[in-house]
């Protein structure tokens, strides 16, 4: 049958989350599943629980009902360290470590997993070098003396030291100018169908999620609305999608605005 | 005698004294930092400790030291006399900005960081050693550094506990009013204080971002650095080292005496006349001296201490709580039945001389207006300002009573100070009344005049010793050396020794021993 056919990585059944001590679910009743190599965007607006979809699947949270898989186990089956070890994760401005060098910092993971030392450094520079930072420049800087798109950088490096199978990124460019933000959504493609990462990737930005999905999930008060390839996604017809799309063309809008506000 | 002179004289005392203050501070501090940090980390991980622990820290933070050092001296274990108390008190006061800092550091620490932290598979335990404790590290020394800077400073204090420490230096100072004494303490008091604030500050540097950055290119710096901190605790452990070593003077077993004092000139001397003779006559003396308000009285009570010189009017009035009578041979039986009973203390013969309430006003008021007798004073007192001692605005026999007692109205409230320093106000104008001691030595060299109690208010202060009687049996010499003393010092003769110490800065010990030899004892 498909089921045992497409294997997913991640998989949602009927997952609810509510904060103890709140009446209202934050997410409720969420079904979806993340096939290998895909990327699946979780596009809402803040407080829509996307965040919280997330942090679900590392096991930052547990279920409050459902359950959450992922590599056909539970995530309250998975040992929480073992589970987070094997998966990348980019927040955003990267949550580096301030008081670590770059280096240091890329090579976290490795370190926790007790490479050896000659081991880490090659992957730090390798890393380093995938997503476009000199490592005999850069390694020994500290993050503090960084730009913004350079942390990020590094953050995106840090996710993928120990090659974890699984990569989960919220609003990992949103507090990046648009040029930073769209070189580095370029180089994220790039790096992402090289590798034939799977991610899930949180953001409010419609066009990053055109841009970088393979699939879009549009999420509004902790409900999924629709699940659909970018090509769909454009086409369709439900209202919040539409208001989406529309924001995409508020440029030319705001053009006009402007000059009927003119006396 | 200029402060180089003195220095040079005392240099050896100064030393010892430097090194218990260091002792102190350092032990002190070691101690409240290794609770400091374990229970400030704990706080941050149960939220439901935090309010109450640093609630109660704080408290303790606020009792003035004197105080905390009152509470602690009757309890076992911790209290007593001595080192052990100044350091329990030191760790109380030390351990709120530790813990406080602790806490607030890592709670200060970048929630995105500590979730970064979290989502890449740290345990707690990693996450506490290698991103909160090195982004907290700033914080938490800035605790330490103030902590140590407190203790310094209440190091000074712990000298009236009988400490030790620079604070020695200083009331000692501020009883004779001598500044080299002042100086002598609080200079070395304050360049330690400045010394350890300025290190631990090199050392909360090393801790940030933007020294990492500046000094990786600079290993020499940070080579300096880590000299200049090895020095700092080489210094501390030696001051540990040495200040530890037991006092050859108190390593004999049996047949040891704890002679205390108040902390006052003659208190001391009166100690040190029982020191001497006892040391003569081959009894191992440990001296307790200069402890201030009635931890004399509770040290005795609690067994820490062996003997202190008293005056039967204030074991009447502030001790008994009785109200003033006048009849001395009254008031002596009195006391010594009472002691016996409530106290199972022993009150040695009366030493031969009084020790009143001297009401004091400058010689050419006295000559001008023709004062002789309190009475007198009355119709001038509302234009003049009376300065009075703590001890005398409180207790019984004290202020309240005495200006009813002679319906005396002042300028003002009274001043209350420091009682070394009225003799001094007076003499310079800046009260016109004091309260002194009637054989403070100088009375005569400040040309001041004691006006006779007309109304016979004040009560008799007969000199006297207060013993513990199983100090007396186990040390028959003690007894001995008591009864010598029995009516053996004139109030003339105590003037004088006062003055010796008080007005000429003679050693007090030095003061003793020719007294002893002029005596024959």
């Amino acid at each position: 049958m498909p089921e045992v056919a497409d294997n997913p990585l991640v998989e949602f059944d009927d997952v609810s989350f509510t904060h103890p001590g709140s009446a209202s679910p934050v997410i409720s009743l969420l079904n979806f599943s993340v096939q290998r190599g895909e990327i699946l965007v979780l596009l809402g607006e803040s407080g829509c629980g996307k965040t919280t979809t997330l942090k679900l699947v590392n096991r930052l949270l547990l279920p409050t009902a459902g359950k959450v898989t992922v590599e056909g186990r539970t995530t309250t089956a998975w040992d929480s360290i073992a589970l987070r070890r094997r998966t990348g994760y980019v927040i955003q401005d990267g949550g580096l470590f301030p008081h670590f060098t770059v280096a240091k910092n890329v090579g976290l993971v490795p370190a926790l997993e007790k490479w050896d030392q000659p081991k880490i450094k090659r992957r730090v520079d390798e890393l380093l070098s995938m997503v476009g930072l000199e490592p005999n420049v850069f390694a020994d800087r500290y993050p503090r003396e960084l730009s913004g798109g350079q942390r990020q950088r590094v953050g995106v490096a840090r996710a993928l030291a120990a090659e974890p199978p699984l990569l989960l990124l919220d609003e990992p460019f949103g507090a990046l100018d648009p040029l930073t933000r769209a070189s580095l959504q370029t180089q994220f493609a790039a790096i992402t169908k090289q590798l034939n990462k799977t991610a899930i990737l949180v953001t409010h930005d419609v066009r990053e999620a055109l841009m970088l999905g393979s699939r879009i999930g549009l999420m509004h008060e902790g409900k999924l609305l629709l699940l659909e390839t970018p090509e769909d996604f454009l086409k369709s017809k439900e209202s919040r999608a539409l208001a989406y799309l529309e924001t995409l063309k508020l440029p030319a809008k705001a053009h006009e605005r402007s000059r009927e506000e003119r006396p | 005698m200029t402060f180089g002179n003195f220095l040079q004289q005392n240099w050896p005392e100064l030393l010892t004294l430097l090194r218990q203050h260091l002792w102190l501070v350092f032990i002190s501090t070691l101690i409240a930092v290794a609770i400091g940090i374990p229970t400030g980390i704990l706080l941050t991980r149960k939220q439901s400790l935090r309010g109450p622990v640093l609630g109660v820290a704080n408290v303790m933070q606020t009792i003035p030291s004197l105080a905390l050092f009152g509470f602690l001296i009757p309890l076992p274990f911790i209290g007593g006399i001595g080192a052990r108390t100044a350091i329990v008190a030191l760790v109380l006061y030390a351990l709120m900005p530790i813990m406080r800092n602790t806490v607030t550091g890592i709670l200060g620490v970048d929630r995105n960081v500590r979730e970064a932290a979290v989502a890449m598979g740290m345990t707690d335990r990693q996450i506490l050693w290698q991103v909160e404790l090195p982004l907290a590290m700033k914080v938490i020394l800035t605790g330490v550094r103030v902590a140590t800077v407190i203790a310094v400073g209440v190091t000074t204090i712990a000298a009236e506990v009988g400490a030790g420490g620079l604070g020695v230096y200083i009331l000692r100072g501020l009883r004779q009013y001598d500044n080299n004494l002042l100086l002598a303490g609080a200079v070395p008091a304050a360049l330690m204080a400045l010394t350890a604030d300025f290190s631990l500050g090199l050392l909360e540097q090393r801790f940030s971002v933007d020294t990492k950055i500046a000094s990786r290119r600079r290993m020499v710096v940070n080579r300096i650095f880590l000299g200049a901190i090895g020095l700092i605790a080489l210094v501390g452990a030696y001051g540990a080292w040495s200040a530890s070593r037991p006092d050859p003077r108190s390593a004999a077993g049996a047949g040891r005496v704890v002679v205390a004092s108040k902390d006052f000139t003659e208190s001391g001397l009166l100690a040190e006349i029982v020191a001497q003779m006892l040391e003569a006559r081959g009894v191992v003396v440990e001296r307790k001296f200069e402890l201030g308000g009635n931890l004399p009285h509770d040290a005795l009570v609690a067994g820490q201490i062996d003997l202190y010189p008293e005056y039967t009017g204030t074991a009447y009035t502030a001790i008994l709580k009785h109200p003033p009578i006048t009849d001395p041979r009254v008031v002596y039986e009195q006391v010594k039945t009472e002691y016996a009973e409530k106290f199972k203390l022993a009150v040695s013969e009366p030493l031969g001389f009084e020790n009143t309430f001297a009401i004091l006003v400058r010689g050419a008021d006295a000559r001008r207006l023709g004062l002789k007798t309190i009475s007198d004073v009355a119709p001038h007192a509302r234009a003049w300002r009376a300065g009075f001692g703590q001890d005398f605005m409180s207790r019984a026999d004290g202020y309240p009573g005495f200006s009813k007692a002679y319906g005396l109205k002042f300028a003002g409230q009274p001043r209350e100070m420091n009682l070394s320093l009225t003799y001094i106000a007076l003499s310079t104008g800046q009260v016109d009344l004091i309260a002194g001691n009637s054989t403070e030595g100088r009375i005569a060299a400040l040309d001041l005049v004691q006006l006779e109690d007309d109304r016979r208010y004040f009560p008799p202060y007969e000199a006297v010793y207060l013993v513990r009687p199983t100090a007396l049996t186990a040390v028959p010499t003690l007894a001995e050396v008591l009864k010598k003393l029995a009516g053996a010092i004139s109030t003339d003769e105590m003037r004088q020794l006062n003055y010796e110490v008080d007005a000429n800065k003679r050693g007090q010990a030095e003061v003793v021993r020719e007294w002893i030899k002029s005596k024959g004892f």
